[in-house]
Order: C-alpha cells, then sequence, then structure tokens
C-alpha cells in the first residue's frame, strides 16, 4: 500500500505542473501579436474575420477563454483543430502510437548500446576502447540529428536500397529503423558518458574493496556490485532524458515524414493552429510528467534504500 | 615455535608513484606470524599500517604498488602471483575486515548474499547452497534470527550488525589469517568491546591467525601476543605485547604508551595527566634524514639526524630500530 | 598543470569557427544571398566551387561561412541570457529563499516539465521568424541547470562565515550577491555555459531547418540543410558541408566545455585522481 500512497502522492504534486504549463502555453498564444484568425483567412474580409472570431470564441476576455479550455480540457477534450476542424483529441490520438514507437525505440536502441559502451570503456580508463567509445560519444553530442539522418538516408536508402528513405509504410521496423536510430544517437552518447562517468566513480567505493578482498576478478565486481549501483544513476539520466527525445522527436519525425505528434506540432505551429499546437505540447508534456513517475517507481525496485513512506 | 610461519615479511618496500617520482611509502617491513598467532601493527595514521596490509592481501592499486621484498605465505613466495592465484588465496585463505562497515558493504545488495557470494567463489557452491550457508554463517557471528536477516540490506542494521557480517563474510571459507584493520574504529565503545571478543573467540575456535591494525596500542595489546610499531613507513619496534607495555624501549613507543589512559595506580596518585608526543607525522614525501623519529625525539642526538638506525634484534624476541636504546 | 587535449582541440574548433564568422566577408568568393546564377545551378564541388553550388546557382562555400554569424551569434548571445537569467533567479532564490524560492523551485519544474525544443518552438510560433526570435526562444528556454547550480552553491556559500561577516558589515544583498556569492559559482556555470552554447547552436540549427529559424534568403546551415533534403537524389554534396560545419562548432563547444569542466569543476576534478 506504500507504493498506491506514493503513487497518489506524485500524481498530485504534479498537478501545478501541469496546470502552470496548460496556464504558461494558453498565455502565451494568447498575446500573438495580430489575431490568428487573421493569419487564417487569406482575405482579410472583416465580415468573414467577425464572423470567424465569434465562431471560434475568440472575442471573449482572455480569462473567459482561459476557463472554458480548463473546463474542456479536464473532460479530455482539446478543442477542435482551426485548420481542419477536426477534434485535436481525434488528431493526436491517431498519432500518438507512431511517436511512441519511434521514442522507445530510439531509447532502447540508446540504452542497449549506450550502457554497455560506457561500462567496457570504464573497465580500463585511458585505454583505447575507452579513449574510442569517448570520442564516439562526444561526436554523437555534437552532430545536428537532422543532419546525421539526412547521411544515413543517403546512405542507407538512396544509394545501398537496404531501408526505405521516409514514410511510415506498415509502421515496421524497416521503416521504423532509420528514424530510431536517427534520435536514439545523442542519447546513446549520453548514456556512454554517464555510465562510464558513473562506474568510475562506484568503482573507487569501499565496498568495492570490500567485493575485491573477497577474491572476485574485476568482472565478478562490476556484475556483481558495480552493475546495480551504476543503474541507480543511469535510471536519472534515462528519465531526463526521455524530454530530450520527446523534442528532438519533432524534428526526425518533420525529416523521416513520420507521422506522428511531433510533425502535428510542427505542421500545427506553421499553420498557426493554435488547439492543435496547444494539444500537442500538453501531450508531450503529459507523456514526460508520466514517464518520470515511472522512473520514480523503478528506483524503488532497484535501490533498497528508496522507501515510499 | 617450529616449522613454516604462516606469513613472513622479508624487507618490503611499497612504492607511492605520483606520476613524476616514485617515494617508499613503507620500507624495511619485516614480521611473521605464525598459525594461530595474534599480531598487531600499530601507529598513527599516514605511518603506513594499512598499506602493508593491503601488500599482504594483494590490494595495492596504483598510485601504490610493491617496490621490493618478498611476501612468503605457507612458504610460498605470493608478491609476484599471477591476478588468478592471487585471487585464490585472498579472501579464501587471507581475508580482510575494513574499518568502515558503513560503506564496506554494497548498499544494493542484500547481507545474505554478500555472505553467500564467498561460497560461490571459493567453495564451488551453488547459490542455493551458498544462501544456505550464509545463514549458519551469521548463525555463527550471533546475529539474531539470522535466516530472515539474510534478507536483509545493509541500511537496515546498526553499524555492531553489520560489523558482525563483515566478520561472517571474512570468516565465511576458513581463512588461515584474517587481516582486520581498524576494525571497531567506527563503532561505540560498548559495541567495540563485543566485536573485539567475538573476532578473538571464533578465530581462536577456528585456529586462525589474526594480523590487527589499529592506532589504539591498549586495544592491540590487548588482542595480541606480539606488536610491531610502525612510524613513517618503517617498523621501530617490535615485542611481546607484555614487554612493550613494561618496558618500550624506542621513544616513539615511549611516548605512546605515556599517552595512554590507564587506570590504576599511577591514575590513583594524581598523575593522571596524559603526555602527548610534541609535533606531527611527517608526509610521505618530505620524511626526515637519519631517524624518521628525530624531529620529535627528546633523546635525539647528531647521529639521529644523518644515519637512518638498523634493527637491532632483541635476545627475547623482536627488534628495536633506534641508537640509543639499552 | 597538463593542459588537456579537448581543451586545445575544443578551444581550435571555436576559435575557427569564430574566425570564419567574423572574417566572412573576406573570406567569402560571392555574396551568399545576392550571388545567385541559375548558369551555375548544382554544380558538384570543384575547384572553382569548393563546396558546390545549389540550385539557383549559390555558392556553397561562401554561404557556410556567412553561416557562422548566425550561429556563432545565436549560440553565444541566447547562452548569455539563459545563463543570467540562470544566475539571476537561482542566486536570489538560494540567497533569500522562503516564497521568492518556491516560486523560482516551481517555475525550474515547469521549464524541466517542457522539452526545451518544444518550448523554444511554440516560441518562435508566436514570434515568427527571425534572428531577434531565435535569441529570444532560445534564451529563455534552457537556463533550468544553471538555475539549479546557482541555488544549491548560493545555499551552501549563504551560510559561510565570510558572507555573514559581509551582512554584519551592513553590504546590501545584492553587493553581497555579485561580490560574494558570485566569484565562488563561477566555475561549473561558465562549464554549463559553454555546453550550452553548443547546444544552442544545434538547437538553432534545428529550428531553422524546420522552417522556423532566420528568414530565408539569409544562410543559415540549419535551412540550407532544409533545402539539401529536397534535393539529396539530384545534389547530394549540399548536404555535406553545412552539416560538417555544425557538428565541427558543437564539438569545439563539447570538448572545450568538457576541458574547462576539468579545470573550473573542483567536484568532478577530484574524482579524476
Amino acid at each position: 500500500m506504500p507504493m498506491l500512497s506514493f503513487l497518489i502522492r506524485r500524481l498530485l504534486q504534479t498537478i501545478p505542473t501541469v496546470l502552470a504549463v496548460v496556464a504558461l502555453v494558453f498565455v502565451l498564444f494568447s498575446v500573438v501579436p495580430g489575431s490568428i484568425v487573421s493569419s487564417m483567412s487569406d482575405d482579410a474580409d472583416p465580415q468573414v474575420e467577425l464572423r470567424l472570431k465569434k465562431q471560434l470564441g475568440l472575442d471573449d476576455p482572455v480569462y473567459v477563454r482561459f476557463g472554458a479550455y480548463i473546463a474542456k480540457l479536464a473532460t479530455g477534450d482539446f478543442g477542435t483543430s482551426f485548420r481542419t476542424r477536426e477534434p485535436v483529441t481525434a488528431m493526436i490520438a491517431k498519432r500518438a502510437w507512431p511517436t511512441l514507437q519511434l521514442v522507445f525505440t530510439a531509447m532502447a536502441f540508446a540504452v542497449l548500446l549506450g550502457v554497455p559502451l560506457g561500462f567496457i570503456a570504464a573497465l580500463r580508463p585511458g585505454g583505447l576502447v575507452d579513449t574510442l567509445a569517448m570520442v564516439v560519444a562526444v561526436s554523437g553530442l555534437s552532430i545536428a540529428k537532422f543532419w546525421l539522418g539526412l547521411v544515413m538516408m543517403y546512405v542507407f536508402a538512396l544509394k545501398l536500397g537496404w531501408l526505405p528513405s521516409f514514410g511510415y509504410g506498415d509502421g515496421g521496423l524497416k521503416y521504423l529503423l532509420l528514424p530510431a536510430v536517427t534520435l536514439g544517437v545523442s542519447p546513446m552518447a549520453l548514456f556512454a558518458r554517464t555510465t562510464r562517468a558513473a562506474v568510475l566513480e562506484i568503482m573507487t567505493a569501499d565496498f568495492v574493496r570490500t567485493a575485491r578482498s573477497k577474491g572476485m576478478s574485476e568482472t565478478r565486481v562490476v556484475k556483481w556490485h558495480v552493475m546495480r549501483n551504476a543503474l541507480v544513476i543511469i535510471l536519472t539520466t534515462v528519465g531526463l532524458q526521455f524530454g530530450g527525445l520527446m523534442g528532438q522527436a519533432v524534428v526526425v519525425e518533420k525529416l523521416f515524414s513520420w507521422p506522428g505528434i511531433g510533425s502535428l506540432l510542427v505542421d500545427s505551429v506553421l499553420q498557426r493552429d493554435l488547439p492543435a499546437v496547444q494539444g500537442s505540447i500538453l501531450v508531450v508534456v503529459l507523456a514526460f510528467l508520466a514517464i518520470n513517475l515511472l522512473i520514480d517507481v523503478l528506483y524503488g525496485v532497484i535501490d533498497p534504500r528508496i522507501r515510499y513512506a | 615455535m617450529t616449522g613454516v610461519p604462516l606469513i613472513e615479511v622479508e624487507d618490503l618496500r611499497i612504492d607511492l608513484d605520483d606520476g613524476s617520482r616514485r617515494v617508499a611509502a613503507a620500507e624495511g617491513i619485516s614480521f611473521r606470524i605464525d598459525r594461530g598467532e595474534t599480531f598487531g601493527l600499530v601507529g598513527e595514521s599516514g605511518c603506513g599500517k594499512s598499506i602493508t596490509a593491503l601488500a599482504l592481501i594483494g590490494l595495492l592499486r596504483q598510485p601504490l604498488s610493491i617496490g621490493g621484498g618478498v611476501i612468503r605465505f605457507d612458504g610460498q613466495e605470493i608478491q609476484h602471483l599471477s591476478a588468478a592465484r592471487q585471487r585464490d588465496l585472498r579472501g579464501n585463505r587471507i581475508a580482510m575486515i575494513f574499518q568502515e562497515p558503513m560503506t564496506a558493504l554494497n548498499p544494493v545488495s542484500p547481507v545474505g548474499r554478500q555472505i553467500a557470494e564467498m561460497f560461490v567463489l571459493h567453495k564451488g557452491k551453488s547459490w542455493r547452497e551458498a544462501n544456505q550457508l550464509a545463514v549458519e554463517a551469521l548463525a555463527s557471528v550471533r546475529v539474531p534470527a539470522p535466516e530472515r536477516r539474510v534478507n536483509d540490506y545493509p541500511h537496515q542494521l546498526s553499524g555492531g550488525m553489520r560489523q558482525r557480517v563483515m566478520i561472517a563474510i571474512a570468516l565465511a571459507c576458513g581463512p588461515d589469517l584474517l587481516i582486520a584493520d581498524e576494525p571497531t574504529t567506527a563503532l561505540d565503545v560498548t559495541v567495540q568491546a563485543e566485536i573485539i571478543e567475538l573476532m578473538r573467540n571464533l578465530c581462536a575456535e577456528r585456529g586462525t591467525a589474526i594480523l590487527m591494525i589499529s592506532h589504539d596500542l591498549g586495544l592491540v595489546a590487548n588482542v595480541c601476543r606480539r606488536v610491531a610499531v610502525m612510524y613513517a613507513g618503517r617498523i621501530v619496534e617490535e615485542r611481546g605485547s607484555a614487554d612493550i607495555f613494561r618496558a618500550p624501549s624506542h621513544p616513539y613507543t615511549q611516548g605512546l604508551v605515556a599517552s595512554l589512559p590507564r587506570l590504576g595506580s599511577r591514575a590513583a596518585l594524581g598523575r593522571s595527566r596524559l603526555k602527548e608526543i610534541a609535533g606531527v607525522v611527517p608526509a610521505i614525501t618530505s620524511f626526515p634524514d637519519g631517524c624518521r623519529f628525530n624531529p620529535r625525539c627528546t633523546q635525539a642526538t647528531d647521529i639521529c639526524r644523518t644515519v637512518a638506525p638498523t634493527a637491532d634484534f632483541l635476545e627475547a624476541g623482536g627488534l628495536v630500530r633506534c641508537h640509543h636504546h639499552a | 598543470m597538463k593542459l588537456r587535449a579537448n581543451l586545445i582541440i575544443g578551444g581550435a574548433l571555436f576559435a575557427l569557427a569564430i574566425l570564419v564568422g567574423v572574417l566572412a566577408p573576406w573570406l567569402a568568393h560571392t555574396d551568399p544571398v545576392l550571388d545567385a546564377n541559375l548558369l551555375n545551378a548544382e554544380e558538384p564541388p570543384s575547384w572553382t566551387w569548393w563546396f558546390g553550388t545549389d540550385d539557383q546557382g549559390r555558392d556553397i562555400y561562401s554561404r557556410v561561412v556567412y553561416g557562422a554569424r548566425v550561429s556563432l551569434t545565436v549560440g553565444i548571445v541566447s547562452q548569455l541570457i539563459n545563463s543570467v537569467i540562470g544566475v539571476a533567479l537561482g542566486l536570489s532564490a538560494g540567497y533569500w529563499g522562503g516564497w521568492w524560492d518556491d516560486v523560482v523551485n516551481a517555475l525550474t519544474n515547469v521549464m524541466l516539465a517542457i522539452p526545451s525544443l518544444i518550448f523554444a518552438l511554440a516560441i518562435m510560433a508566436v514570434l515568427g521568424p527571425g534572428l531577434t526570435s531565435l535569441l529570444i526562444a532560445l534564451g529563455l528556454t534552457n537556463w533550468s541547470f544553471t538555475c539549479r547550480i546557482a541555488r544549491a552553491s548560493a545555499l551552501s556559500l549563504r551560510s559561510q562565515g565570510y558572507v555573514q561577516a559581509a551582512t554584519v558589515l551592513g553590504y546590501g544583498d545584492l553587493r553581497i550577491m555579485i561580490t560574494q556569492l558570485l566569484p565562488n559559482m563561477l566555475g561549473p556555470i561558465v562549464v554549463i555555459g559553454t555546453l550550452g552554447m553548443g547546444s544552442a547552436v544545434l538547437s538553432e540549427a534545428a529550428l531553422s531547418f524546420l522552417g522556423l529559424g532566420v528568414r530565408p534568403p539569409f544562410p543559415s546551415w540549419g535551412s540550407m540543410l532544409s533545402d539539401a533534403r529536397d534535393q539529396i537524389t539530384t545534389a547530394p554534396w549540399l548536404s555535406v558541408f553545412p552539416g560538417l560545419a555544425i557538428f565541427l562548432t558543437v564539438l569545439g563547444l563539447n570538448l572545450l566545455g568538457d576541458g574547462l569542466r576539468d579545470i573550473l569543476d573542483p567536484q568532478s576534478r577530484s574524482r579524476r585522481t
């Protein structure tokens, strides 16, 4: 039961943050210089504009609109898209799965490659493998994702013809691979660095000396004693990186014409489709908060010192 | 004592490599411990006693390394053994207990598992058997309800309990030598006595020799049959515990003995004021010439400032490293 | 003290990027915007056109050279804004505590909950494309780490003797913060700032790539890559050089930041030996 009450408390704690984000996004778009409507209709017919404004409820004062917006949000209604006249909730729902696929595949790639790389590097600090791994890592952090994607698109899709160059297709791995790797490279680099630093730090701990005094090989020391301790640190980085990943997904989805929330956001921003912009940002933030909640729960599984009291 | 000593250290030197140069952090270290014997190594922090212990168990890590000399365990030289052969000895035949029971145990691993590892590593047991043996090991160090305690994590145990777990780990494979580096310094005084008692009894039962390391001459003399006093990387005196208290030969040992609080006659006579040794231990990189104790020694003469004294072996056993000893 | 390789390489790359940006008018062969000539369209790299030309016949080399100006201006200025905001909020929150600290904490939590690129995207959407918008959008969205560090070190420094002595001497709060606290937290803040410049350069490129950056005819590495994407089958060289320029600049900043961390951030330095 302590777990449940912990979850409930953490959920309650995130409510102010969510409200603040909603308010922030709302205010941001309410102060748009020049009416959204005028930029919507190409012919600036004042008659049309007035009618549209009334129709969209843009005539009301800001606080009334905000109240109405919050009330609708509470029922899961993100409003109606200015452009497509579709409910934003439906638009997002359609695009949620591709984005989830992309983000989690990228994260899996980053963790499965970055963490072992960091471990191997830390076993012989200053050695050839370590130097190479850290060169790869700093390069991965310095490369522009869309450029890397572009280069890979050219090589693997256009030149070698192994993979489709863009699009969702049937949503299979073939289509997923290039965007996910593109998105996963910089978190992979970051995980390699964090893991290495964490392992090196833990290797100096007293309990590692105890483990060595038991007559354990270095490999066993790492497997039995360092790994789990390092995991606690790595998990924090993973949680934080989800946010960055969802931000970068915008660029990668656009590059590969991936039909996710990221490309919805960009298209809506370019077309000033306010409800769709607000909706997609909000969903991304909610997802990020939910993932971090999950990570907090995972801490307790890995680290016995943490209690949900 | 006849036969081969359990461990014999001859002219051991430990180097400290700070990147540009090597200095001897300890040198000329020689002593022997027989089977089942208790031997103490005493000195202030930084005198080289802990690194000597780490050298014996093969755990010196850079910037420290063995610079010379011989360590013979059960008649076999071990200082140049391969890493794998050293690991066979470590934990199995030579075990060690560290000072800080708080940090010496892995915080995210149950204590039972940390004991069980010993049986898996050295006795070829399966995890299932090893966990069973871990319960017995916990029981042997008088931890109540061991079958439940094996599942506890270190943070759920008190400092004394944690040190009992450390002892259970160290004695798990029935080692020939137990190195105890300040095993009770971090504990409450009342707990200290319990732990020392436990350690001594268990080792006596099993015929395990103890090398006890401490800054506390009183404690060591109480536990050990023989004591060596280290100062600035050298052993300055080695005697039987009783002798060293009754008639310390080296001025440094005399200072140590004089600085001990004592109950009994002298305190009753009102001479209870403790004497301190003036000055501080020199840093490894700036050991003085001649006898390293000379700047703090009240009896120092010219020869002490220029010539390092050699070890004089005493007729009654033991040694003293001083130009002036009688 | 031995100078580390990453400090030298990173410093050199960053210095090179600045030099290229400053000397752009002398280094460029042609005007990056005006010298379009359809007769030279889509020329591959050659002795005449070092990096090739685009579909309008503009010299890619000249455009990459001028592009350094946008990237570096945005990178440096927006990170400076972030650093100032982060230090001002964090320092005052840590020093004063109380309700102000709560406010700053709440604000930081909100900032951390929104992925910074998405936040910047939203601001760009409101302000419209352009250099000033970029500076504002990127300058307002990446200060939370600086703020946390500044707050933490202000908290720990506040109770130290010399700070309390300054209070007793009647120094004003502002004066204490600037003369007593700030110098003691500068190391980690400079490190974060250097690394932050790198990520600002990347973000600028990303926003420009999405069509939300600098207005089109003026060259930015990100928008050049956006154009290059559409011509990747016919003119793949267009994709190479702007991306390489971004990579080398950000690599320089990251290496420089790592190198500075070893020198300036004693906490991580003590772990090395």
